[in-house]
């Protein structure tokens, strides 16, 4: 066996203090701390957590065609400051990511902006322009390297199309996220349908607009006997019809984001545009469940849905204001905040980020054990930071976080061995 | 009384003694308005922006005739006539107006919280004209004023009932607030489709039936409705809704004797108000019209005499305490 390539030493895992040792880009063993070895890089963490290079199902990296909100180099740049080693990018830029062209554009842009990472798989469209017209050329677009078909944004009304779209998508393996929204309930909402949007003259969009498709979506993948999987899920009433359909045995899996999990439309209150999200921020009640049902694995991941703006798109009023919250910066703290209030365990929160996106869209993951990528980051759970808008790498700073402190921070990245940085200020 | 606002948002910010204390200046204003000569010079100088990106005749009429009275100068600015038709966004065309160093902006928007968005971003006073279904502070506190007038400033005791599209109705969310405020029972009458989220949270009594809801009521606001409601599937036609929402002279024989009439305007007659309740002698519609301007001198008064935030050093904030003395109104110009 070659000697390894690098040790990141002194390190804790699973509440133990161990070394990981890497060779090849990847996982060689966790060893004791204080093996010694003669090859290899050595890199020190004391006191750090080790995890797993975190994985994001659902991110928006707007290029092409909105690079003034992110591009593709700094949204991976965020991503990679964030602690993901990957990343699935939402087809909805301009050009749609409905051609093989926008999908190797994509890739090449990611690989040549970041060549050791993080990876960019994007997500294609599921209709041509995401217009919900016809189905995208899927077997084109998984040739070219997408990995999931998606219209996120812009919700497929017509459930004979995403039938079908399900069934081609099928025949290459591939799963159909989908956005779970109806547009007919939804059209010109602006945050959650409830007290708050009563109060503040704001037409809201009732929890039955997401919970309809939900329930469409789990029957149709019962009836075709197909995988579905359910992106930001955002309610209760989802909440248990996802569990409901887990029971029977559906291949339904469901991601939420931290946002859902900490805020609620209280946030909205004062019009403030940087917590207009879609789905909106609900409810207390529906907080709960969706913690209760991540923790449980109801919910089988979290994703950022990252969705950076520009600061001029966000300082309009409310209805004219882009939905969407940057994430990839945030994401690691806001929901190590979770484990730190209790919420969450440790190991939840690394599950929800690694094994639950790589499991649903067959990709690798790292779990320490030998062979496995060499994805890692190294987290100093007792770092503080204020949130500002040049502590965030992404180009938008739209996030409802500004000013606030947040626990936590990732100091060193690696990706298939590879360190990406290193702040040992940080350490 | 010493006035902290440097906006006027929405009536929620208002203490009940705030509120009264806008009425005990209307009422010193409104005898301006019978006069010979109806202009005093308290306000010259200053000068008043009627931003109205939605469209009013009534309300932006009024500002204007109240800035005038009281000597203000005021410019009317329209969405059609601004660079909002350029393209433009709010800030920016905010930002160019109060470049040009206005004491007070009055913003009437389609969008809720569109004035909260530019007294946020503005040094000057924003005067909330309307926003969106959010609010219209100024029609509460007219309202109020002209049912203090007859009824006194105490309204326990009283019920207000209002009736039509709520949910759409900015007039409405601010009555409730108001009349809540001074003391006054209120309750809304419309079909659930025309009902807001979250209504049954509300300080409110919800009746579904016309007549049901009129028994015992004291005063009757009667909201416009906005005749696209019924395309966007929210009622099936005019002639049902006139039917089951629409005041006559049958729900008033349930209220208390001396029941007042009200209705913000513009009304629709025989739709939401059968054509003779609207001219009837307890109508107060056209005393609202009067209130409307002393109501908007007082406030135009006791936002642009406030002491200005920055001579106290509280900063840009606004939200120091200041004073006004009462207004020279014998004086006139």
């Amino acid at each position: 066996m070659p000697g390894p390539d690098l040790i990141v030493r002194n390190v804790r895992w699973q509440d133990e203090l161990v070394s990981l040792w890497i060779s090849q880009g990847v996982v060689q063993r966790l060893a004791s701390p204080d093996e010694p070895s003669a090859d290899g890089e050595q890199l020190h963490g004391e006191g750090m957590l080790l995890l797993p290079g975190l994985i994001d199902a659902h991110v928006h990296l707007r290029e092409p065609g909105f690079e003034y909100k992110e591009d593709i180099a700094s949204g991976l740049e965020a991503a990679a400051r964030g602690g993901f080693s990957t990343v699935l990018a939402m087809a909805n830029t301009k050009p749609v990511n409905d051609t093989a062209a926008v999908t190797a554009l994509m890739r090449d842009r990611a690989t040549r902006a970041h060549p050791y990472g993080p990876r960019l798989h994007p997500v294609g469209a599921l209709t041509k322009g995401l217009a919900g017209q016809e189905l995208a050329p899927l077997v084109e677009l998984a040739e070219a390297g997408c990995v999931a078909f998606s219209n996120d944004g812009m919700p497929v009304a017509n459930p004979d199309l995403f039938r079908r779209a399900m069934e081609y998508a099928s025949d290459m393996g591939l799963v159909v996220i989908d956005h779970c929204e109806d547009p007919f309930l939804a059209e010109g909402t602006s945050m959650n349908e409830g007290r708050v949007s009563g109060l503040l003259g704001l037409k809201g969009q009732p929890v039955v607009a997401e919970s309809m498709q939900v329930a469409r979506d789990i029957l149709l993948a019962e009836y075709l006997g197909l995988p579905i999987h359910l992106a930001h899920i955002s309610c209760r009433q989802s909440v248990e019809l996802i569990r409901w359909a887990k029971d029977r045995g559906v291949q339904v899996t469901a991601e939420t984001c931290p946002h859902y999990l900490l805020w609620t439309e209280e946030l909205l209150r004062g019009y403030n545009t940087l917590a207009k999200v879609n789905p909106p921020l609900r409810t207390n009640e529906d907080v709960l469940a969706l913690r209760q049902a991540v923790r449980e694995g109801v919910i089988d991941m979290l994703a950022t849905d990252h969705a950076p703006h520009a600061a001029h798109e966000k300082e309009v009023p409310m209805d004219e204001a882009p939905n969407g919250i940057s994430g990839l910066d945030t994401a690691l703290s806001l929901s190590w905040s979770l484990v730190r209030e209790g919420v969450l365990s440790l190991q939840d929160l690394i599950t929800r980020w690694t094994v639950g996106p790589a499991t649903r869209f067959s990709l690798p993951v790292n779990r320490f054990l030998p062979g496995d990528p060499a994805d890692f980051i190294l987290f100093n759970p007792d770092l503080e930071w204020t949130v500002t808008p040049e502590s965030l790498h992404s180009k938008g700073k739209n996030t409802p976080c500004l000013g606030q402190t947040l626990p936590g921070r990732v100091v060193t990245h690696g990706i298939a061995g590879k360190v990406l940085f290193h702040n040992a200020s940080a350490a | 009384m010493l006035w902290p606002h440097k906006d006027l948002l929405c009536i929620s910010q208002l203490k009940t003694a705030e509120i009264l204390h806008v009425f005990e200046m209307a009422r010193r204003f409104a005898e301006i308005n019978t006069r010979p000569v109806k202009k005093v010079p308290i306000l010259k100088g200053k000068s008043v922006i009627l931003f109205f990106v939605e469209p009013s005749t009534r309300t932006k009429t009024s500002f204007d005739i109240a800035g005038k009275r009281l000597s203000a100068d005021t410019y009317s600015l329209a969405a059609s006539s601004s660079s909002l038709r350029k393209g433009e966004n709010l800030k920016d065309s905010a930002l160019t107006l109060q470049a040009m160093h206005p004491d007070a902006l009055v913003l009437r928007h389609q969008q809720s919280g569109a004035s909260e968005f530019l007294a946020q971003r503005l040094s000057c006073s924003v005067i909330n004209a309307g926003d969106g279904w959010h609010a219209h502070p100024t029609q509460a506190l007219l309202d109020g004023f002209s049912l203090s007038e007859a009824w006194g400033d105490d309204m326990s005791g009283k019920t207000v009932l209002i009736v039509g599209d709520i949910a759409h109705s900015r007039v409405a969310r601010s009555d409730v607030l108001l009349f809540t405020a001074l003391g006054a029972q209120v309750r809304l009458c419309a079909p659930r489709t025309l009902l807001p989220a979250g209504v049954r949270q509300w300080p409110v009594e919800i009746f579904s039936n016309l007549a049901e809801a009129c028994r015992g009521v004291d005063a009757v606001i009667c909201l416009r409705l906005q005749l696209e409601r019924q395309k966007a599937g929210l009622l099936p036609d005019l002639r049902e809704y006139a039917r089951t929402y629409g005041l006559g002279a049958g729900h008033l024989n349930r209220a208390n004797p001396g029941v007042l009439v009200m209705h913000p305007g513009p009304m629709n007659r025989g739709v939401e108000i059968d054509a003779a309740l609207a001219d009837a002698e307890n109508s107060l519609i056209l005393d609202q019209v009067s209130a409307g301007v002393a109501t908007r001198m007082a406030l135009l008064f006791l936002f642009l005499t406030r002491k200005d935030a920055s001579d106290s050093g509280d900063g840009p904030s606004g939200r120091s305490e200041s004073h006004q003395p009462h207004p020279p109104l014998l004086q006139e110009d």
